[in-house]
């Protein structure tokens, strides 16, 4: 066999890859809405409801001073969400499409990333959404340079994301307990990020014991915040003296998802390194 | 490039009995050495299955024929052994596997083909074809939770027979479809053969395998029992089943009173029961019979008749009033052939009993045949031969 027709046919595998990977997430989607009137604009809905809910809860009900709470908090919670739903999605893609994996042969690896790529394309739809509705707004303040750390923000939350997928389906299969272990630690990694609150509330506890950086060893952390500094932009100085972005520059944020990047490759590394051991015995554990 | 396409290596296939296996964190800190059960599905299996052959997969239920199907199509990973296998394959190994129910035909089609290993593009040009083969057109934009099984497996099989294999792996599926749909498989089946595709597959029906392979596979308890002509690998396996047993039931004679036992075929007297025999092998035939008083008077010869295809005798063994018991009861007769004919094929005994005036008292016709094998692919016999040839014009 010469050396361009194994060429061609890498190519070709890896153009079947990409189809497939299209055609289950197109599948999932279809299936989700399958039966729904409004169908798709129930995902773009969602996050217009939770403006409305957030915003009249912290601004009115608890008043947490920051202007505009619902702009800032669908800042950095549309990142999260795109995280935790592909992770928890990811955890359960083997174990899900146990009727796939024992009866047809095919490269497993697609099944976390179906999982992330359903997440990806809701997030971009309302990522859409919540610019439209600033602009429409006059929220301006996100119009600026600052928008473009929204491209290392993703790349480095995609990393993490990915990561933790491959990690988390892998295991999920072996252990069943991963799921329920998945499940508590995002409820607890929505509260530990700085999404509902402003992050110089944890830096200020942190500072006393020298722990500021430690903090952004969690690369959402730094996703999180550089999104908030890319959407939400305006550097409010609140009531108590707290900022409300982590910082004004940009420098700060590269260094921050430098780190994170790090980690997350050492993650990504990890999970797919696990999860090819583990799927050779896939169709056997399920 | 070589002419095999599937080998298998001294092939195992170890389950951990599932109760005994951790399943989650706790059981696994809780016991840390289980004492597992292992099972084994499949144990040793070697095979090599050349490229153009056509090979049924039999054996009872639990024998490991999905497991050796799904080991070979790479979906479980042998415990020991080695498979290799050269060229695309396709599995069948259920009906629509990997079909969505909420998704209609049409897009059950491009996925399914696309798992298979088909590019868009691919799937586009053979969308008609598939869809005419399944009979489908009507009903492709339905959902597919509203199919037959029926529709099922047709849409299955369609999508599965035109991603143009190498190596088609089926399993049982084909058994679901009509009559109508069953025979136009075959006819793929047929096709595929023609165009030398390797073709192996699991059916329980004996009538498919014998039509449609060249080479039967017959497994038991995850070992290779039988790897030869489709025709005994299924008479062996009936054995195994107990199903070649309607030889025992008894069959009445005129005089009601002489019925017959199980005939055994065995390579010596009294020896276990057998069903293949090599060509010029040491050949036994046991008879049992039970008479009563009158009958036994009246017989006086026992004619033993070997038939081939068509039931043309090949050859005959007679026992007369002195090789014969003379109490009424139950008899075994044994006729031994040291060194039988070196004639290939299938062949069914019949058992005759006369008076000495050579009058037709009973006979018995054993419903299971057993067979010789022998080196000649083509005819029942070797003969030594010489060729001649002479050049008597040029051309």
């Amino acid at each position: 066999m010469s050396a361009t027709s194994i060429d061609q046919r890498a190519r070709a595998q890896r153009q079947v890859r990409r189809e497939l990977l299209v055609g289950l997430i197109r599948k999932d989607l279809k299936v989700k809405y399958q039966g729904s009137v409004l169908g798709f604009l129930w995902s773009l809905a969602n996050p217009l409801l939770l403006l409305v809910v957030y915003s009249f809860v912290f601004g009115v009900v608890l008043k947490n001073g920051i202007p505009q709470f619902g702009f800032y908090l669908l800042s950095g919670l549309l990142v999260w969400n795109m995280f935790s739903g592909s992770v928890s999605t990811a955890t359960e893609s083997v174990v899900g499409n146990s009727g796939l994996v024992k009866k047809v042969r095919f490269p497993l690896g697609i099944l976390p990333m179906t999982a992330v790529g359903f997440n990806l394309v809701h997030f971009v739809l309302q990522l859409f959404v919540l610019l439209v509705v600033m602009l429409a707004t006059g929220f301006t303040s996100v119009l600026g340079p600052g928008l473009l750390l929204l491209i290392p923000a993703l790349a480095v939350a995609m990393l993490f994301t990915v990561g933790l997928a491959y990690l988390v389906a892998g295991l999920n299969v072996r252990y069943r307990d991963t799921k329920h272990i998945v499940e508590v630690v995002l409820m607890a990694g929505f509260w530990v990020n700085p999404i509902v609150y402003s992050i110089a509330q944890v830096t200020k506890e942190l500072n006393r014991h020298g722990l500021a950086n430690a903090y952004y060893l969690n690369p959402m952390a730094g996703v999180t915040t550089a999104m908030q500094r890319a959407l939400y932009a305006k550097d409010v100085v609140l009531a108590n003296g707290d900022h409300v972005l982590a910082d004004p520059g940009y420098l700060f944020y590269f260094e921050r998802l430098g780190v994170g990047a790090v980690i997350s490759l050492l993650l990504l590394w990890l999970g797919t390194s696990t999860y090819r051991r583990l799927s050779a015995d896939f169709a056997e554990e399920l | 490039m070589t002419d095999v396409a599937i080998t298998a290596h001294e092939v195992s296939k170890r389950f951990a009995s599932h109760t005994e296996r951790a399943t989650s964190i706790k059981e696994r800190l809780v016991r840390r050495k289980a004492a597992s059960v292992d099972f084994y599905a499949l144990r040793d299996v070697s095979l090599e299955i050349a490229h153009g052959q056509s090979v049924g997969l039999i054996g009872a239920n639990g024998s490991g024929k999905s497991t050796l199907l799904k080991v070979l199509a790479g979906i479980l990973r042998p415990t020991e052994g080695t498979v290799e296998a050269r060229g695309r394959i396709a599995s069948l190994l259920e009906l629509g596997a990997g079909f969505n129910g909420e998704l209609s035909g049409r897009e059950n089609i491009y996925l399914n083909a696309s798992l298979l290993g088909l590019t868009r593009r691919e799937t586009d040009k053979l969308y008609d074809s598939i869809v005419e083969f399944a009979e489908l057109a009507e009903f492709i934009d339905n959902p597919v939770k509203h199919y037959s099984s029926g529709m099922y497996v047709r849409l299955g099989f369609s999508v599965a027979v035109h991603v143009d294999p190498d190596i088609l792996l089926v399993d049982e599926v084909l058994a679901v479809g009509d009559e109508h749909f069953q025979r136009k498989c075959l006819n793929k089946i047929a096709e595929f053969q023609q165009a030398g595709k390797t073709i192996l597959f699991v059916s329980h029906s004996p009538d498919l395998i014998e039509k449609v392979c060249t080479r039967a596979i017959l497994l038991d308890h995850g070992q290779v029992r039988f790897d030869g002509d489709p025709y005994f690998a299924v008479a062996e396996l009936q054995k195994l089943l107990g199903t070649d047993r309607p030889d025992s039931i008894p069959d009445e004679g005129p005089e009601g009173e002489i019925t017959f036992g199980p005939v055994v075929f065995s390579d010596r007297p009294g020896g276990p029961g057998m069903s293949v025999f090599p060509a010029g092998s040491a050949f036994s035939a046991k008879v049992e019979m039970t008479l009563g008083a009158n009958s036994v008077k009246a017989l006086h010869t026992v004619r033993t008749v070997v038939l081939g295809v068509g039931d043309i005798p090949i050859w005959v063994m007679t026992a007369t009033d002195d090789d014969l018991p003379d109490g009424p009861g139950t008899w075994e007769l044994d006729f031994f052939v040291p060194q039988s004919p070196p004639v290939k094929g299938r062949f069914v005994l019949i058992i005759q009993l006369f008076t000495e005036d050579e009058e037709l008292i009973t006979y018995h016709r054993t419903q299971h045949a057993f067979g010789v094998e022998s080196e000649h692919k083509l005819g029942i016999i070797g003969v030594d031969y010489k060729v001649g040839s002479t050049q008597v014009a040029t051309g």
